[in-house]
């Protein structure tokens, strides 16, 4: 298989993780799925460093972000498909 | 197959298998510590174990403070112990709690002496222990006899993709054979803490997981808390990394102990573990020095760590393997990192590959191979304080 650009770690998640340095905009990533090692093809919309989360799906102020089939907190400004998620769109439910 | 792995180690008066042949210069308390590093200033061969406590403690924070500093005299990797504190009593417990494995351990106190009497006298029985250390052959032994710890630090969402999963996989793999085994860090749990409980491998030990979970939250967040935590937890390093939730990162944590692993019980910070071999939780903070010299004490000796934006922790007595996947750090600071695993995120090698690969390493540093963190001279070793002294 060719090198993946985006890992993600269960078929519910809807972020994945870049794991290639460099990646920018416009790239048509790889994406690979690890719990069943499936594949499908997603344009990155920024230049995301490694280890930092795209959004799969469109995601509205509100939603849950889902990685590892778990609940991992909560969107508070709305993202795109393709787009960077981090601490500027995405915060802990918790404390 | 992992049945029949052998590693060369060697097996101490009460039966314990230890990696290292230490002989430690251990103080009671912080003005112990000229002596002690005079001492292993004078004897080539043994290790001063400088600290920052052991004066005005009381109740359960001195309780922790004894529990530490016998166990570290305890543990496996150390052949013999000089003890040096200020007065004769406090002395007299971590000596007594030490001889109790069976090692030879001599005890010094400073009042009535000074450092300069306590030095010679210490030097003299020091040397005397790096004799006898010396000449101890490794064995050839299970390596299930040994006892595994992990701790993840400097994590990014790598360490819960490769990492964390291949020490999973060697927990998986080795448990089942009679290792014991050890994670932590109770304030990362946080956000995971509904599937830690259901790794419990029974009802007694899921319900002191949760109690002690809960104390965390109680007594340190919500009773100090100012804000969300979002700058303290994820730590600034995890977040460049990419983590962006304390849930984010408790997912990736908990990824160490694998796919089928259980664990037994609920242990306090630097409590030996006493419910036979297998897997255990123990009440940790998250930062790495504290959470390694905790592990330590109660008995581990080889430590497992994954890290992703590359922490470079080590121990005075445990051998702490780096395992880490994310390709930058291994470009930029490969000297701190054993275990390579960037082959997981390439997809060019499996999380069982990567297991095996961490159970090599483990083997080899046990028969002697300085890790990263010895060869580089990290030897962090760092009290846990539960509250301000008297």
């Amino acid at each position: 298989m060719a090198q993946p650009q985006l890992l993600v770690h269960d078929k519910a998640d809807n972020v994945g993780v870049v794991v290639v340095e460099g990646l920018t905009a416009g790239t048509e990533m790889l994406c690979v799925v690890t719990e069943d090692n499936s594949d499908f093809k997603l344009t990155a919309d920024a230049d995301v460093p490694i280890g930092h989360k795209v959004a799969l799906a469109d995601l509205a102020v509100g939603d849950t972000i889902i990685k590892y089939g778990e609940d991992i907190g909560k969107v508070v400004a709305a993202v795109k498909k393709g787009e960077h998620v981090h601490t500027h769109n995405l915060k802990t439910k918790r404390w | 197959m992992y049945e029949n792995r052998t590693v060369h180690g060697y097996v101490r008066e009460n039966g314990r298998v230890g990696v290292r042949n230490h002989v430690a210069i251990l103080p009671v308390d912080d003005i112990s510590n000229a002596a002690c590093e005079a001492v292993a200033n004078n004897i080539q061969g043994t290790l001063a174990l400088p600290h920052a406590y052991g004066r005005l403690q009381f109740g359960e924070d001195l309780d922790l403070h004894f529990r530490t500093m016998i166990g570290t005299g305890a543990n496996p990797n150390v052949a013999a112990c000089i003890v040096i504190g200020i007065e004769p009593e406090w002395t007299k417990v971590i000596a007594d709690g030490i001889r109790k494995t069976g090692k030879p351990v001599a005890e010094f106190s400073i009042e009535q002496n000074g450092d300069i009497a306590t030095i010679a006298a210490a030097s003299r029985q020091a040397k005397e222990y790096v004799h006898w250390a010396s000449e101890l052959l490794r064995e050839e032994r299970p390596l299930s006899d040994l006892w595994v710890s992990t701790k993840c630090g400097e994590s990014d969402t790598t360490t819960g993709l490769s990492s964390c999963p291949t020490v999973g996989n060697m927990y998986d793999k080795l448990l089942p054979h009679g290792l014991y085994g050890c994670f932590g860090e109770t304030s990362e749990i946080t956000g995971a803490e509904h599937i830690c409980e259901k790794r419990a491998a029974n009802p007694e030990a899921a319900a002191k997981f949760m109690k002690i979970f809960q104390a965390y939250q109680d007594d340190v967040i919500f009773a100090h808390q100012t804000d969300d935590l979002s700058d303290s937890q994820p730590t600034k390093g995890n977040i460049l990394g990419g983590l962006s939730t304390i849930e984010e990162k408790a997912l990736g944590n908990l990824e160490k102990i694998g796919r089928t692993s259980t664990y037994i019980d609920a242990l306090e910070p630097a409590e030996a573990p006493e419910k036979g071999n297998g897997l255990y939780f123990m009440d940790t903070s998250s930062a790495a020095a504290e959470c390694v010299t905790l592990m330590a004490a109660a008995g581990y000796v080889v430590h497992t760590f994954p890290t992703g934006q590359g922490n470079v922790v080590g121990n005075p007595i445990v051998p702490v393997i780096k395992i880490s996947g994310n390709p930058r750090t291994l470009r930029t600071m490969s000297e701190h990192i054993d275990v390579d695993v960037t082959g997981v995120l390439s997809r060019e090698k499996t999380i069982d590959e990567a297991g095996d690969d961490l159970i090599d390493m483990i083997c080899r540093t046990s028969n002697g191979r300085l890790t990263a963190a010895e060869a580089l001279g990290h030897k962090e070793f760092v009290m846990t304080k539960l509250y301000r002294s008297a």
